[in-house]
């Protein structure tokens, strides 16, 4: 299972690497905004990836129907602190199959994955 | 500044550092901030646009800094380090966008945070809206936000509700 982070965070990244590390997943690409996933996805072929909204150089919106004009089925969470319900249905609506709002517990982040997993039929 | 963008603003930072950092959290008495200097060593700034305009800090003393970012970061880190300016920049960042979620459905966008670093820094801000200061107590020591927002009477959302 190979999967993308894209956070300008390292430290939220870092966070994130942690609960999949001790989930078994041990694949994981990181990338630092929009741009740098685009560039990125196509040698790393991600199973998922956990996608950041306010980034700079491209944000995770821009990023999510960038990425769903070459690939419609890879699923993708959006982990963001853009919590209003509006936001949430624009994203869904770019193609993002799932939504954590930081500040998210790990217990959080390990039932997000694995209902996104399981909807896609994607075997954790 | 209108009271109803205070409380967002307790119950967000409050969310965020037991969530992220399991840091309990006593909020003091929100006051308007005289002067412009912060009295604090580090701060995370995060600009507001959009039907809220204007600017939010999350600023800390010294070793209070450094407490909460090894916390956050699970390292410890010294204050030149980026990795340290990216770990309060994200604390401000999930703060800011956790509180405007609660503005009565209005639509706001949060800028990339910005961190000073600097005893006694100054923060200058560009508007006429006073700063209101809320002071917060953790076991790493102390927190202060300051807010300095204001509705945005010229974004297309509030001048559509005025000409309705």
């Amino acid at each position: 299972m190979r999967i993308m982070l894209v956070d300008d965070s390292k430290t939220m990244r870092n966070i994130q690497k942690s609960v999949l590390t001790q989930l078994g997943y041990t694949e994981l690409e990181e990338a630092c905004d929009g741009q740098d996933a685009l560039s990125k996805v196509g040698a790393f072929k991600p199973d998922l990836l956990l996608v950041d909204w306010n980034m700079p150089n491209m944000d995770g919106l821009s990023f999510v129907k960038a990425y769903r004009a070459q690939d419609k089925n890879t699923p993708i969470i959006m982990v963001t602190t853009e919590a209003e319900k509006a936001r949430v249905i624009e994203a869904i609506k770019a193609g993002v199959n799932n939504y954590v709002v930081k500040p998210f517990t790990p217990d959080l982040l390990s039932q997000r994955i694995a209902e996104t997993l399981s909807k896609a039929g994607i075997a954790a | 500044m209108e009271a109803r963008f205070i409380t967002p603003f307790i119950q967000s930072v409050q969310n965020v550092f037991s969530t992220m950092l399991q840091l309990p959290m006593q909020i003091g008495e929100p006051r308007v901030k005289a002067g412009k200097n912060t009295g604090y060593d580090v701060s995370g700034i995060i600009g507001m646009s959009g039907d809220v305009v204007g600017s939010v800090v999350l600023s800390f003393p010294d070793d209070a800094a450094k407490r909460v970012v090894a916390l956050f970061a699970g390292e410890e880190l010294g204050t030149d380090s980026p990795d340290f300016a990216d770990a309060i920049g994200e604390l401000v960042n999930m703060v800011a966008g956790g509180a405007k979620a609660n503005f009565d459905g209005a639509k706001v966008s949060i800028s990339c945070p910005s961190v000073v670093v600097g005893s006694g820094h100054l923060i200058a801000n560009t508007s006429d809206v006073p700063v209101i200061e809320i002071p917060c107590m953790t076991d790493c020591g102390e927190v202060a936000i300051q807010i300095a927002i204001k509705t945005n009477a010229n974004a297309p959302t509030q001048a559509a509700s005025a000409s309705a």
